[in-house]
């Protein structure tokens, strides 16, 4: 076929005038992708490309739906799903791809029934399941370049080692609560060991060698997510993956020796603050290293380390090396005697409480104030987590012995109990695991004043209220 | 002329994707700190990472920022925009009117 651009026809006025037909592209196409195609450096060779491109999109969520929404639009010729999640109504602030409707529906088969009310004309493949060592190269060898819209840390590591072995490009974004973080890794893709003539571009390991330890990692679940935030990240990601499709970075790997193009690795830093406008730290353009020497997956000698037959076999351990997928409760730390469960604590405490007037008693909640302010265990008291610590550990600098209103916010007066100072405490959080460690804390400051006064563990937190004690809980 | 040993560099640390709650949750500080560790040696990152814990950091749980001597696994320290690796790491030396931003990796989506 001739894809050169002929111009013998241009100024003709005749009928019968010669015209180029060559475009491939049909009317509906060319109507369609019009506006960005007459964008400078597009054109119809980059449109072509686009319509050829096949992308797969891992993660149906915050990140993916918005990012699938641009590239269907764009007229990505396949666009793959991958998600084994069904659609909750939480999700829905900020995973704009589903709908109300949907609700309790493949999330993959949601999105595309989205995606192709937006652009029926790409060829859209479901893989409803979660990505995993066993199925990871399956899914990923058909696709020209891979968009990360995942959301833990094993499933990062795994897809970007996937995408070191199979040379693939890869989007990679992240958010939670108000930040944002988006890099392009492994572009143009380079064959995994090459070192020699670089500098090539890193992969995730270059850039994130470890994960951090389980305790620091915060999940949209638990800590929370912005819409805007996560949305904006999921755009971008559309943004660089139609900017790699449309210039061909992906079909141009490096050769030995010859980057063909600069190395730039940047990390996009988005910051936003919810009680400041647009400021200098708001987005922030971080310039990374590239592929390191000593990178575990494509550094020196990596081909012996990362294969894809390892992968197979469970090699490497991505749950191990990233301390367990997910954050179940705990096993707790206390023995039973320091243990109540809510329903018990309403039976015995509170009725008796009730009984003998108040004051007989504190519950100290440890949930964000946030968390707290949709409501509480009847006369709670919130001292959130953190600052717990810092007093805790304020104190023990001082050398002071506590009394119980030091850890309580100065508007807080436990009413006289009669003369019994010891009155007990009992501590309660979102699911049971800080509040453990928070009696723990309160028995190390010398508050159970040896034994004297009972310190105990609301087990199971505000969820397990929800469960045995009030169904209509606001627990978030 | 004072003593070297009080002599002071005015560097900017911001703390970015969580890390901002162990310091009063403020994300961006202007400091004066040292200009010299208590050794003598000009003051590098490795000395301001622990001079962070011993004066800014407000809640305890130093652990969610260092790990023995050690930024912990997760936590990126970018040098005026640059990841420290391009520089020399913790050894790098504090200049006047460095930014140093430390931003802790983000895995939700
Ligand atoms: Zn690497």
């Amino acid at each position: 076929m001739n894809s050169g651009e002929t111009s013998s026809s241009q100024n003709g006025s005749n009928s019968s005038v010669p015209r180029d037909t060559s475009c491939p592209l049909t009317e509906e196409e060319l109507d369609r992708y019009s506006r960005q195609m007459i964008v400078p450096g597009m054109g119809k060779e980059a449109q072509l490309r686009l319509l050829n491109a096949k992308v797969l999109i891992i993660g149906a969520g915050g990140l993916g739906c918005p990012a699938a929404q641009y590239l269907a639009g764009a007229g990505i010729g396949t666009i793959g799903l991958v998600d084994g999640d069904v659609v909750e109504r939480s999700n829905l602030h900020r995973q704009v791809g589903h709908s109300t409707s949907r609700i309790g529906q493949p999330k993959v088969s949601s999105l595309m029934t989205h995606l192709k009310g937006l652009n029926p004309l790409p060829n859209y493949v479901a893989h409803e399941c979660h990505i995993t060592p066993l199925n990871a190269a399956d899914l990923v060898a058909p696709y020209d370049l891979i968009l990360d819209c995942t959301d833990n840390p094993a499933t990062r590591y795994l897809i970007s080692d996937v995408c070191v072995l199979l040379e693939k490009p890869l989007v990679s974004a992240a958010s939670v609560q108000t930040s944002g973080q988006i890099i392009v890794l492994n572009c143009p893709p380079t064959p995994q060991g090459q070192l020699e003539g670089g500098p090539y571009p890193p992969c995730y390991r270059c850039c994130f060698k470890k994960p951090p330890p389980a305790n620091a990692q915060l999940s949209c679940g638990e800590a929370g997510i912005l819409g805007p935030v996560v949305g904006l990240m999921g755009v971008a990601q559309a943004g660089e993956a139609i900017k790699i499709l449309a210039s061909a970075l992906h079909a141009s790997p490096s050769k030995k020796g010859t980057p063909r193009h600069p190395v730039e690795p940047t990390l996009l830093l988005y910051s936003y603050s919810l009680t400041s406008f647009l400021s200098p730290f708001t987005f922030r353009a971080l310039k990374m290293a590239p592929r390191k020497k000593n990178c575990f997956a494509c550094g020196e000698g990596s081909q012996a380390r990362l294969t894809l037959e390892g992968l197979k076999r469970g090699e490497p351990d991505y749950e191990f090396f990233c301390g367990g997928l997910g954050s179940g409760p705990g096993q707790g730390v206390l023995s039973a005697e320091e243990r109540i469960s809510p329903r018990e604590f309403v039976e015995t405490v509170q009725q008796h409480g009730k009984e003998e007037g108040k004051g007989k008693y504190v519950v100290l909640d440890t949930r964000e104030k946030e968390h707290f302010s949709f409501g509480s265990i009847e006369g709670a008291v919130n001292v959130p987590f953190g600052k717990l610590l810092s007093k805790a550990a304020q104190m023990k600098r001082s050398g002071e012995t506590p009394e119980v209103e030091d850890i309580l916010p100065p508007e807080v007066k436990i009413e006289d109990s009669g003369g019994d100072e010891n009155v007990p405490i009992y501590v309660v959080c979102r699911r049971g695991l800080d509040s453990q460690e928070a009696v723990e804390k309160l028995k190390e400051m010398g508050l159970d004043r040896g034994g004297k006064r009972k310190i105990v563990d609301i087990a199971g937190g505000m969820k397990a209220w929800k469960e045995q004690v009030d169904p209509s809980f606001p627990y978030l | 002329m004072s003593d070297p040993k009080d002599q002071k560099v005015d560097i900017t640390v911001d703390f970015s994707g969580g890390l901002e709650i162990l310091f009063s949750n403020q994300k961006h500080h202007a400091l004066s700190v040292p200009a010299q560790d208590s050794e003598g040696k000009p003051a590098n990152v490795g000395f301001l990472i622990k001079y962070l814990c011993q004066t800014l950091m407000t809640d305890p749980r130093a652990d969610l920022f260092v790990l023995g001597d050690e930024l912990r696994p997760g936590i990126l320290c970018l040098i005026n925009e640059c990841d420290w690796e391009l520089e020399e790491e913790d050894a790098y030396v504090l200049q006047p009117g460095d930014n140093i931003l430390f931003i802790s990796t983000l895995h939700g989506g």
